[in-house]
């Protein structure tokens, strides 16, 4: 092993969070106004919106006061659900309370609930079961696509009043004596050079009395805000990358699987903390993913690759055996939990809710239903808003509410959790397994994140050990995005922001990082450093490069992944 | 001056288009998009009607309700109105069928100009707007990759295989573009929102003149023929001979 | 015997190539062939079709059909299939073809098959074969009743001369009135000299990383002209500067069936396969004997394309020359 003496942090990308704050410039004939603007139809945000509708429902007065278009939700990818991915395995809670008793949960597509469970730790050629920390346990979540669960939430939403703008990317905050007036969304029709071509149509200032951003991971305008408004929390957000595929089998998987081990490293100079997951889905599918903090700190490490690695177990063999792989993702996951919150989550005409500040609760991988709360708790604190008008006031009740919740107190629990993974696999396992013994009483003080940015690079060699790709078990990234369903137009500007003359060493860490191949080692330039050689149309806005030294800028509406099953 | 744009709604090429093993019919459980020729068409109305300084662009097609959709999509390109035809009697109708229930939804529009995209993503061929056409009893034009209207006649640069005709035909016309012709403008955000508030009108089988018979139906699907094996050759030099002799086999060169 | 008529395009003085292929075609499925020629000079072309199988021709010369517009010859193709009781009508695909077919077919309630790549008799009647879903799916298509109208996909049969004559007969011309509305204006003849573009092209040489750099694109340009196709380029090098995006053939490119494809120094990753893979020949130079195009081409070599390129050019050229 051989130190890099290089961190992605020491190459910042060329990006500034004031580029996406920016003061209305449409004229008022030519902006689009809105009652309640909601950045991104996931979970967190569909939850908000459906909840508007039912408050629509309950009071047409104030309705009236939101205008034409009361509710609108702006979703970059091409329909809800193209870029929503995660297992599922989702605990019902969320969507229970959002819908109340106008729907029962087994009346939502789902491909069921969970009947059994296992966690395996691994070597290269065993699995042994293991018993299942209390924080993984299952019984009553019920297994479901997110792309799909996405979509339903969707038709939901609409069904309600609101208006569902796909295509649609949230560029710039619009911002005016500090206050949130609403977005700036993207122009379509640039070329590669930002030349308007012959189809070119600017982007429209979208005003809104009150903005909510669910974009998800990584979100562009949550980062912005956050820095805009100095609602930071005390710790860094750290990430996890998530690659999965989904598969149809010959045989049903009869429980949830989760897998520690193998093949990642134990060892605390790695850094590689996570594992696996596959999921039933109804009789003849499932889904099969890997999941590695972007601490890591080995060069080499891809975690595509390394979930192709997992795939040729004999456990995994046997599972796919006779199957055939139909799609595939990926997608950072906040992995900080309660520690990197943000200190408020309202600022003046803006409210954040989802994993775009980072509600996930690690060991127990699930943040859907903490999505989903937290963006009905996102509508109603802006209906309040907009029934008392005094919205500066009303917006603050958001944070009470939340930090009354459920979200708040699970999340309080496991609240250092994570952070003891980064002081190797067995270590963090005994400090993890105290402090769900202890409900998070103990460790007594919240121990600190470091930024995935700052991990110093080391070498190994890992490489060598990934399979090669067979076209059957195994697969390269191209043909991985393809299953993405990903054909974004090439000729647009470069979304990514990136340094593109740094060593080596983090060159190559970028390209093994990446699961979609955006990123290639180029020409050496007898400096010590080599080119990067960036193809955007692969990205599939997986956030994985935000987290190591670069920066994911949403690229015209439309592009990215078309997930279905994910 | 009135502008009918027939179009067709396919399913988005990404979620899915696929035959149905039952029906052997084009699996429309997907979401529908406008065809991406037809959008070149509607494009072509819109920039007449710009350049006339007023008119009226009426969008007419034939399909399932969720079809309405798509037409929306050009509505939020600015067109004024759409109209489909949505039947169940209608449904897996082929090109006589398809064709005679068009004629009747766009000569109840009585438009100075039709157009058509010259070819329908999902399967229609270059066929389906002549036999349109031909119920009409309209003069035609077709693969126009230019157009003009002036003094009551439509002229278009119609693109064959031999080069370039120019073709004019007095209104009212039937013209099928050729996707060269322009580029489809990207709605709005205004135009999008805008579209559910225009007039979108559903016809019956009825409204239009009745169901037909299919006089074409598709039997079996099968998978395409093999490759064939393909042959490895290492180059010890004679590489591009055999590369040669392979294409004089096969009556390439 | 089925009564098969097949529409006989021609250009100039000759017969056009497809159209004999068809007419070839028809031949094989056995009986009494006919032909109809339509427009100037169709009585002096009308003999050439009795060498490729036609019994009989019909030719319409009259001067109203001058012009090569579809609808006149809607009127002369119905009123020739209701005269004579013509029970199949085969169609090449063409500009004109397909725009006569679609409007003989509302004329006469008349089923119409397009796109299809072969025909075989079945009982008294035939099934179309028709490929669908960029060419991967094969549907077996029919008729339900007669008159039945095929159109054939460009190329989908070789023209055979096997002899013989064929008897000419005149046509009398009716015309409607909406059928002559539609003047030419003007003419323009394309020059061979452009080459064919990328969609139309019969053959298609295209390029990739393995070229090394932009200027190894001559190699490929060289090769395109003696082949008489198009240039093509994957992704990554049009990504790189290398060559335009309207040459840029693959899922988010163009997507190209010509009857030759040539990959040289492509890897052949997926998101280009599916924009070319319904090619009728694949043939691919790679010097990686692992390259994922050499399982979908017909014909693979593995070397250094620098050295076999330009070899084939001065090849193909030798054997055009002879």
């Amino acid at each position: 092993m051989s130190r890099a003496n290089v961190r992605p942090a020491d190459y910042p990308p060329p990006f500034s969070a004031a580029e996406a704050i920016a003061t209305p410039t449409d004229p008022p004939d030519e902006r689009v106004d809105v009652g309640i603007l909601i950045v991104g139809a996931g979970p967190a945000g569909l939850a908000a919106a459906i909840r508007l509708g039912q408050l629509m429902d309950e009071d047409p007065a104030t309705a009236e006061r939101l205008g034409e278009v009361p509710v609108a939700v702006l979703e970059k990818g091409k329909a809800p659900g193209a870029h929503l991915l995660s297992g599922a395995v989702v605990n019902p809670r969320g969507i229970q309370r959002l819908f109340g008793d106008r729907l029962r949960v087994a009346d939502i597509p789902s491909f069921g609930e969970v009947h059994g469970e296992s966690v395996y730790f691994l070597t290269p050629n065993i699995a042994t079961r293991i018993v299942t920390p209390p924080t993984m346990k299952n019984e009553r979540n019920v297994v479901f696509s997110l792309s799909q669960l996405g979509r339903w939430l969707a038709e939901r939403a609409e069904e309600g009043g609101a208006t569902i703008l796909a295509e649609t990317d949230a560029q710039k905050l619009l911002v005016d004596h500090g206050r949130v007036l609403g977005v700036r969304t993207g122009d379509k029709g640039r070329g590669r050079d930002g030349e308007e071509l012959a189809r070119f149509e600017p982007g429209s200032d979208i005003a809104a009395r009150v903005t909510i951003l669910a974009e998800g991971t990584q979100g562009h305008l949550t980062g912005a805000a956050l820095e805009r408004f100095g609602l930071q929390g005390a710790n860094p957000q750290v990430w996890a990358l998530g690659v999965k595929e989904v598969w149809k089998v010959a045989r049903p998987l009869d429980r949830v699987i989760h897998t520690m081990g193998w093949p990642l490293r134990g060892g605390r100079k790695y850094r590689e903390f996570g594992g696996s997951f596959v999921y039933p889905m109804g009789p003849d599918m499932l889904t099969i993913g890997m999941v590695v903090g972007l601490d890591h700190r080995d060069v080499q490490l891809s975690v595509h690759d390394l979930l192709q690695e997992l795939k040729t177990h004999p456990r995994m063999r046997d599972i796919l055996d006779g199957g055939e792989r139909v799609q595939w993702g990926a997608k950072t996951i906040p992995e900080g939990g309660f520690v990197s919150l943000p200190r408020r989550f309202n600022a003046p005409g803006l409210l954040l809710c989802g994993d775009g500040v980072g509600l996930v609760n690690v060991p127990a991988l699930k943040g859907i239903h903490y999505a989903i709360e937290s963006g009905r708790l996102a509508a109603e604190a802006a209906w309040r808003a907009l029934a008392r008008g005094s919205s500066h006031r009303a917006l603050a009740t958001y944070d009470a509410a939340l930090r009354e919740s459920f979200v708040w107190r699970e999340l309080r629990e496991v609240r250092n959790m994570r952070q003891a993974f980064g002081r190797g696999f067995w270590m963090g396992s005994m400090a993890a397994g105290i402090a769900t013994a202890t409900k998070g009483r103990f460790p007594p003080k919240d121990k600190p994140t470091e930024r995935d940015a700052d991990q110093e690079l080391i070498r190994t060699g890992r490489a060598a050990r990934y399979p090669a790709p067979d076209g059957r078990l195994t697969f390269d990234k191209l043909s991985s995005v393809f299953l993405s369903g990903n054909r974004t137009r090439d000729d647009q500007p470069n979304h990514i922001r990136v340094q593109r003359r740094v060593p080596l060493d983090l060159a190559e860490a970028w390209a093994r990082m990446c699961p979609a191949q955006v990123y290639e080692v180029g020409p050496s330039d007898g400096q010590g450093t080599v080119e990067v050689e960036v193809a955007p149309s692969n990205c599939v806005q997986c956030g994985a490069i935000t987290a190591k030294g670069g920066r994911l800028t949403p690229p015209e509406g439309g592009s990215g992944p078309e997930y279905t099953l994910t | 001056m009135k502008i009918a744009v027939c179009v067709k709604a396919v399913p988005d090429a990404a979620t899915g288009r696929r035959l149905d093993p039952a029906t052997k019919h084009l699996d429309r459980s997907a979401d529908l998009t406008l065809s991406d020729f037809d959008s070149h068409a509607v494009e072509e109305a819109l920039k007449l009607k710009e350049a006339a300084g007023d008119g009226e662009v009426v969008i007419v097609s034939m399909g399932p309700e969720k079809a309405m959709d798509a037409l929306r999509k050009a509505l939020a390109m600015g067109a004024d109105r759409a109209v489909l035809v949505s039947d169940e009697a209608l449904a897996g109708s082929d090109l006589v069928g398809t064709a005679k229930a068009l004629a009747g939804a766009l000569g109840r529009e009585e438009a100075d100009l039709v157009l058509f995209g010259q070819q329908s993503a999902d399967g229609d061929g270059a066929c389906l707007w002549a036999a349109v056409a031909e119920h009409l009893r309209r003069p035609t034009i077709s693969q126009a990759a230019e157009l003009t209207v002036e003094d009551g006649s439509v002229t278009g640069k119609r693109q064959t295989e031999f080069g370039y005709d120019t073709i004019r035909a007095p209104l009212p016309a039937v013209v099928a573009v050729s996707d060269a012709i322009n580029e489809p403008r990207y709605p709005s955000l205004k135009g999008i929102m805008g579209a559910k508030r225009k007039p979108q009108e559903t016809l019956s089988a009825a409204d239009v003149g009745g169901a037909a018979d299919a006089a074409t139906t598709v039997l079996a699907l099968n998978p395409p023929p093999a490759r064939g094996d393909s042959r490895r050759v290492e180059d010890d030099g004679h590489g591009a001979q055999a590369i040669l002799e392979f294409l004089a086999e096969k009556r390439l060169v | 015997m089925a009564k098969i008529l097949v529409f006989l395009e021609h250009h100039g003085m000759e017969l056009q190539k497809g159209a004999l292929g068809v007419l070839s075609k028809a031949a094989q499925l056995g009986g009494d062939i006919a032909g109809v020629v339509v427009g100037k000079g169709a009585r002096a072309v009308a003999d050439e079709a009795g060498k490729f199988g036609a019994s009989v021709v019909f030719a319409a010369d009259d001067p109203r059909l001058a012009a090569p517009l579809p609808q006149p010859r809607v009127d002369v193709l119905a009123k020739l299939v209701r005269d004579e009781g013509f029970e199949t009508v085969l169609f090449a695909q063409s500009v004109l073809a397909a725009d006569v077919a679609g409007a003989l077919s509302a004329r006469l309630e008349a089923g119409l098959n397009w796109d299809l790549v072969d025909i075989v008799a079945d009982g008294d009647g035939f099934i179309g074969k028709r490929p669908a879903l960029a060419d991967s799916v094969y549907a077996d298509v029919c008729w339900t009743s007669t008159p039945r109208l095929a159109l054939f996909r460009s190329g989908s049969f070789d023209a055979n001369a096997t002899g013989g004559s064929a008897e000419v007969r005149g046509l009398e011309v009716e015309l409607e009135d909406f059928s002559t509305l539609t003047e030419l204006v003007s003419q323009e003849e394309e020059e061979e000299s452009t080459g064919p573009s990328i969609e139309d092209a019969d053959v298609i040489v295209a390029g990739g990383r393995g070229l090394g750099d932009p200027e190894k694109f001559a190699l490929v340009e060289d090769l395109a002209r003696a082949l008489g196709g198009a240039v093509g380029a994957t992704r990554a090098v049009v990504d790189a500067g290398w060559y335009p995006y309207a040459s840029q053939v693959g899922q988010t490119g163009k997507s190209v069936s010509p009857k030759l494809y040539v990959a040289v120094g492509i890897s052949g990753a997926i998101q280009h396969k599916v924009g070319m893979q319904s090619s009728n020949v694949i043939v691919s130079i790679n010097k990686d004997p692992n390259a994922p195009i050499f399982e979908y081409s017909d014909l693979g070599v593995v070397g250094d394309l620098h050295e076999i390129v330009p070899k084939l050019t001065e090849l193909v050229r030798s054997r055009k020359g002879s």
